[in-house]
């Protein structure tokens, strides 16, 4: 088990690793066909600690705060490393965000410093929210065209500073990350992430799945993301791995990824791994039926040899034309960021190829549980990783209730929001609002959330609060939106929707011109973040002195209907 | 030289083949996540065969929070 314990913090672990594995291979970078880059440790650090230096000689200094916003590439990474060496707290944000949601969340987080790609700055530069994030006085941006208005950046290539820098010490208790699970809304929540949750994940993590020199990681969820973080850089470079990046995610590049770069492990999110099974699965029917029959009995064989444990080197003889496209070297996928349907998880398991489906989240320092496939099971997330304690409160007759988690991984807190932090983290343990029970051999098994969310299968975390803005002045009384199992409980993680609670003017109809509004603003989402349908209600909502929606009790009333005659598709 | 309605009308033809609707039925203000039911991956090959068709590079970030018909085939316009 690796032993992080003399570290205080993710800048002087990493520091030892790039000098420790110095002549391995960390990154490499492909824009489709075309290799762009590879990078040993020893590189990795020549192009990392320049910028470390520039950083400091600028000012920037123990717990300032540098944002990230790039497509997952070896900037990314080489930034990060820069900011944790100087001292720096990161704040990693979605580059899929629009401009004005990224430039409220560089405001809510007191960023002094952002990273950033050309073409993501051309359209920050120039969105409204920029004027409000006074905070922002240094902008760096990478890969800009030589005669390009750079908008008051600078360019991140130029900016090298000369001599080492200096590691700047951190305890382990700061903070180290500010992670936004959520709210572009009126809520944002900055996960506060300390240095000791990234290091006790790392350890608890590589347990189960270990790094070391050779194995290659290819990352596709975006870096910001938590499980990307871990297992797409600290993971990995802590233990001397490698990291392949892509610059495009089109399916025929990812694909052609696995062989040509003998692929080890990949995290994807369900929405990923599903249509992989629909590709592999319309392959499989082309099959002339005598060779269908005979891949058909060696899958059955695979699953009957495989079920205490995955053999791989068997799996890959026995199924060579299913394992050849994938590099032959893939030992897990790990899927994460939402839940994954157990048939998709058996089909790839009889396959020969583990899916290490598990359960986490942002607050909890990314996973809790995993599946050890020690045997595979499709129908739990598997049991808590080394150090979660785990227990379930407020458990009803049939054992189910709130899955809660006290672990060194847990979060300090919500950035600016003491309340919500209390809310979330009582007596040390941190309440998930996702329900679940624990079966006779220590599984952890879901059953829907308690909290008014949905988590898309792309991974997306979106609150209902977060998207009301768009139906603002909606020719009607007064409208809410909210997650449908947080009005009916379906005790279901996957096919979640948003509804608009709707209680028209009196005399007001429903009527088909006020039904192409809605669907007009809908549209002006984020695809994943739009209603599924609307909710009728003829009551006014109920409200607190200040006005605000009870939701919890307008919940309750919208309950009273029945789902299947009350929801109006959208 | 095509104009931008050449174009426009190429990707909504591209379209409605590569996801079988009937042609005619996409018009280029459409919001093709909704009026196809498509998700963001398949909207990825959607692009594929797009650059195929056209002869172009299209990067992942010129079309990031593009959803509808007209100005993805301005993108495209901008590239040929």
């Amino acid at each position: 088990m690796l032993d992080l314990s003399k570290y205080q913090s993710i800048g002087a672990a990493l520091k030892d690793a790039l000098d420790q594995f110095s002549n391995e291979i960390c990154l490499i970078e492909a824009d489709r066909e075309r290799e762009k880059e590879r990078l040993t440790y020893r590189e990795f650090k020549e192009r990392a600690h320049p910028l470390a230096k520039a950083l400091q000689d600028a000012g920037f200094a123990a717990g300032d705060r540098a944002s990230i916003i790039m497509t997952n590439q070896s900037k990314w990474l080489i930034s990060a490393y820069a900011n944790f060496y100087a001292g720096g707290v990161l704040v990693p944000l979605d580059y899929k965000l629009t401009p004005d949601e990224q430039w409220q969340l560089l405001k809510h987080s007191g960023a002094k410093v952002l990273i950033t790609e050309y073409p993501i700055w051309r359209q920050l530069s120039t969105a409204a929210g920029r004027a409000a994030a006074t905070n922002v006085s240094t902008v760096l941006v990478t890969e800009a065209p030589k005669n390009a208005d750079l908008a008051g950046a600078q360019r991140l290539e130029e900016l090298r500073g000369s001599g080492e820098p200096t590691l700047i010490p951190r305890a382990r208790k700061d903070v180290a990350c500010i992670v936004y699970s959520s709210g572009t809304g009126g809520r944002p929540k900055g996960c506060m992430m300390t240095h000791e949750n990234y290091l006790e994940q790392c350890v608890a993590l590589t347990s189960i799945y270990p790094f070391a020199p050779g194995v290659r990681y290819l990352s596709i969820l975006p870096t910001n993301h938590a499980i990307d973080f871990m297992v797409g850089f600290f993971g990995p470079f802590i233990c001397g791995a490698a990291v392949v990046h892509l610059r495009t995610l089109r399916p025929e590049y990812v694909r052609e990824a696995f062989s040509k770069y003998k692929i080890t492990y990949v995290s994807l999110v369900p929405l990923v791994l599903k249509n992989l099974q629909k590709g592999l699965q319309v392959r499989f029917d082309e099959l002339p039926s005598g060779k269908r029959k005979v891949f058909n009995a060696l899958v059955g064989v695979n699953r009957a040899l495989t079920k205490s444990q995955p053999r791989l080197g068997l799996s890959r003889r026995l199924l060579k034309q299913v394992h050849e496209p994938f590099g032959g070297e893939l030992r897990t996928i790990i899927v994460g960021g939402a839940f994954t349907e157990p048939q998709t998880l058996q089909f790839f398991y009889d396959l020969g190829i583990p899916v290490a489906n598990g359960y986490g989240l942002t607050e909890a320092g990314t996973a809790i549980t995993v599946n050890d496939l020690k045997p595979f099971r499709a129908d739990t997330v598997g049991k808590p990783l080394p150090g979660m304690e785990v227990r379930i409160v407020n458990a009803g007759a049939d054992g189910i209730g709130e899955v809660s988690v006290r672990s060194k991984t847990v979060m300090s807190g919500y950035l600016n929001e003491p309340e919500l932090t209390a809310e979330t983290i009582v007596d040390g343990w941190l309440l998930t609002g996702d329900l679940g029970r624990f079966d006779p051999a220590g599984h952890l098994q879901l059953f829907g959330r308690k909290k008014n969310m949905i988590v898309t299968e792309e991974g997306k975390n979106i609150y209902p609060e977060d998207i009301e803005a768009v139906f603002e002045s909606l020719p009607a009384k007064e409208f809410c939106v909210f997650a449908a199992n947080y009005i009916w409980p379906q005790r279901s993680m996957t096919g979640e929707q948003l509804l608009l609670a709707l209680h028209l003017e009196p005399g007001q109809t429903y009527t088909d011109e006020l039904r192409r509004e809605i669907s007009a603003r809908n549209s002006k989402l984020l695809n994943y973040k739009r209603l599924h349908g609307v909710v009728l209600f003829d009551q006014d909502f109920p409200r607190t002195a200040s006005l605000k929606i009870k939701r919890n009790v307008l919940a309750e009333q919208l309950a009273k209907l029945d789902r299947a005659t009350a929801f109006l598709p959208l | 030289m095509r104009t931008l309605e050449q174009t426009t009308q190429e990707v909504l033809d591209l379209a409605s083949k590569h996801f079988n609707v009937p042609a005619g039925s996409l018009a280029p203000e459409d919001d093709f996540f909704k009026k196809l039911g498509i998700d963001s991956l398949q909207t990825l090959e959607m692009l594929s065969r797009l650059e195929n068709h056209f002869g172009i590079e299209l990067p992942d970030y010129e079309v990031q929070g593009v959803s509808d018909f007209r100005t993805l085939a301005s993108r495209i316009q901008s590239r040929l």
